[in-house]
C-alpha cells in the first residue's frame, strides 16, 4: 500500500471574480520509505501540492490519503493529531525566535501534551542525530542557516512522523550546505524509515536524493520518472529546461 | 521663585495619587487589554480563529472608546464608575475611567504587535498540529513578548498624561496640583516642579520598559 495517494487533486483559488487554478487533476502515489521529488518552476503549484498532503490547503477536488487515512474525513481534532505524524520543513525555517534550539525541537511534543521527561528523552538523541548537541541553548538568531535547517529537521522528526514534507528546504542555502542538508535527509530516510516528499526547483537536489520525481507544469503533473530516466530522456519541456540549466551547452 | 515649604507635603501626596491611579489602571489594562488584543488579532479576517461578527463588534467598541476625549469619557461613564467603586469622585473613582481608556488603547497596540508575527510561523505551528488556542499561547504571545512590553510601556506613559485630567472629578494627582496651585494660585515654582517630576517619571518608565523589551528579544 502506498504511503501517500493523491487522486485527481485540484485546487482553485478564488479572489473576487477571478479564479486561478493552482493544481489540476494531480494523481500520484508515493511508496512507503520512498524519497519522492516534485520539481517545477515558481508558481507551478509545488507548495500547494505539498500543503494538500497535510491539509494546510484544502483541495477543491479529488482525495488525499496518507497511510490509508482520508484526511478530508477527519474532524478538526483528529486532523491535528494526524498532522503530528506528518513532519514539515520549510525554506525560511520558521523557528520561533523566542525559543532556544532545544525548546524549538521540543515544541511539537509540548503541543501534543508530552511530559518533560518524554520531551527530554526524544529531543536529546535527535539533537545528536542532526549534530547540534552543543548548540542546544542558542537562539535561532545565533546560528547559521544550515544549522537552523538542522533544527527544523529535528523538530519535524520529534513526533516520530511517517511522512516528512520538505518545502524548498535547501533553496535558501549555499551549495555546500545544501549538499550537507540533502545528505542529512537521506540519512533521516534510512535511519527512521520516513517517507519524504521533497519540493524543489533545483535539479541537483532531485538528482542527489530522490528515488522518483514528478515534474509539475502549471499545476499539472506532466512526467513522473526516476532521476536517471529524467536525465536520459526528459519528456516535458520543463524537465528539458531544468537539464539545460545544469549542463549548459555554451561554455563560458 | 521658590516652592513654599507647605507645598512639599502636597507634592508628595499628589505624586502618590498619580502613581496609584496609573499603576492600578495600567495593571487592569494589562489584565483585560492583552487578552482583548489577542482576540482582536485571532478573530480578524485570515486569523487563526476568524470570527468576523465578533471582530467587528469588538473593534467598534474599541474605536468608540478611543475616539471619546478622555475628559468627556470620565464624566460620561460616571454611572458605571459608581457601579464599580460606589463613588464618583476621588482618586479611586478616577481609576475606573483611566482603566476604561487604557484597555482599548493597549488592546490595539497588542493587536498590532501580534500581527507582526510572521504568517509562515503560524502555518508551521498548524502543520505541527497546534490548535488556535495553542497558536495564541505557544506562538503569538511568546514571539510578540517584546512588542507587548513596549505596548504596556506606551500605555503607562499615556496614562500618566490622562491622569492629569483626574482633577476634574476630584482625583487629585500631579496634574491637578499643577492646575490648582501653579495656574490658579500663581505659583510658577509649583508648576515647574510638577512638570519636572512628570518628565522624570516618564523617562524612568520608558527606560525600564525599553530595557525589559530588549532583554526579552532574541531576534
Amino acid at each position: 500500500m502506498p504511503m501517500i495517494e493523491l487522486l485527481g487533486v485540484g485546487k482553485t483559488y478564488t479572489q473576487g471574480s477571478t479564479t486561478s487554478m493552482a493544481l489540476h487533476d494531480v494523481t500520484l502515489e508515493v511508496g512507503a520509505g520512498e524519497i519522492f521529488g516534485v520539481i517545477g518552476r515558481s508558481g507551478a503549484g509545488k507548495s500547494t501540492l505539498v500543503r494538500c498532503i497535510n491539509r494546510l490547503v484544502t483541495p477543491t477536488t479529488g482525495s488525499v490519503r496518507v497511510d490509508g487515512i482520508d484526511l478530508a474525513a477527519l474532524s478538526e481534532h483528529e486532523l491535528r493529531r494526524e498532522r503530528r505524524r506528518i513532519g514539515m520543513i520549510f525554506q525560511q525555517f520558521n523557528l520561533l525566535s523566542s525559543r532556544t534550539v532545544y525548546a524549538n525541537v521540543a515544541l511539537p511534543l509540548e503541543l501534543a501534551g508530552a511530559t518533560r521527561r518524554e520531551i527530554e528523552d526524544a529531543v536529546t538523541p535527535l539533537l545528536e542525530f542532526v549534530g547540534l548537541t552543543d548548540l542546544r541553548d542558542r537562539y535561532p538568531a545565533q546560528i547559521s542557516g544550515g544549522q537552523a535547517q538542522r533544527v527544523v529537521i529535528a523538530r519535524a522528526l520529534v513526533t516520530r512522523p511517517k511522512v516528512l514534507l520538505s518545502d524548498e528546504a535547501t533553496s535558501a542555502l549555499d551549495p555546500q550546505t545544501t549538499a550537507a542538508i540533502l545528505a542529512l535527509l537521506r540519512e533521516t530516510n534510512r535511519a527512521f524509515g520516513v517517507t519524504i516528499v521533497l519540493i524543489t526547483h533545483e535539479m541537483r537536489a532531485v538528482q542527489a536524493v530522490c528515488d522518483r520525481v514528478a515534474v509539475l507544469e502549471a499545476g499539472r503533473v506532466v512526467e513522473i520518472a526516476t532521476p536517471i530516466d529524467l536525465a536520459r530522456a526528459p519528456q516535458s519541456a520543463t524537465a528539458r529546461a531544468f537539464f539545460g540549466e545544469t549542463a549548459p551547452l555554451v561554455l563560458p | 521663585m521658590t516652592v513654599p515649604d507647605n507645598m512639599w507635603p502636597l507634592l508628595a501626596g499628589a505624586f502618590g495619587e498619580t502613581l496609584q491611579m496609573v499603576i492600578v489602571s495600567v495593571s487592569v489594562a494589562a489584565l483585560a487589554g492583552i487578552p482583548l488584543g489577542v482576540l482582536l488579532c485571532v478573530t480578524a479576517r485570515g486569523g487563526v480563529a476568524e470570527q468576523l461578527p465578533f471582530n467587528r463588534i469588538a473593534g467598534a467598541l474599541v474605536n468608540a472608546t478611543r475616539s471619546t476625549p478622555f475628559i468627556i469619557l470620565m464624566v460620561a461613564i460616571i454611572p458605571f464608575t459608581r457601579l464599580i467603586v460606589h463613588t464618583s469622585i476621588g482618586t479611586v473613582a478616577a481609576i475606573v475611567p483611566l482603566s476604561v481608556a487604557a484597555i482599548p488603547f493597549l488592546a490595539r497596540l497588542v493587536e498590532a504587535g501580534l500581527r507582526e508575527v510572521p504568517g509562515s510561523l503560524i502555518e508551521a505551528a498548524r502543520a505541527m498540529g497546534a490548535s488556535p488556542v495553542q497558536i495564541a499561547f505557544y506562538v503569538l504571545l511568546p514571539e510578540a513578548r517584546p512588542a507587548i512590553v513596549a505596548a504596556v510601556t506606551v500605555t503607562f506613559v499615556s496614562s500618566i498624561g490622562y491622569s492629569a485630567m483626574a482633577g476634574a472629578i476630584g482625583g487629585g494627582g500631579l496634574g491637578d496640583l499643577a492646575i490648582r496651585y501653579g495656574y490658579e494660585r500663581f505659583e510658577p515654582a509649583v508648576m515647574l516642579v510638577t512638570v519636572a517630576v512628570l518628565i522624570a517619571l516618564v523617562q524612568i518608565v520608558q527606560t525600564l520598559g525599553d530595557r525589559l523589551a530588549r532583554r526579552l528579544s532574541h531576534r
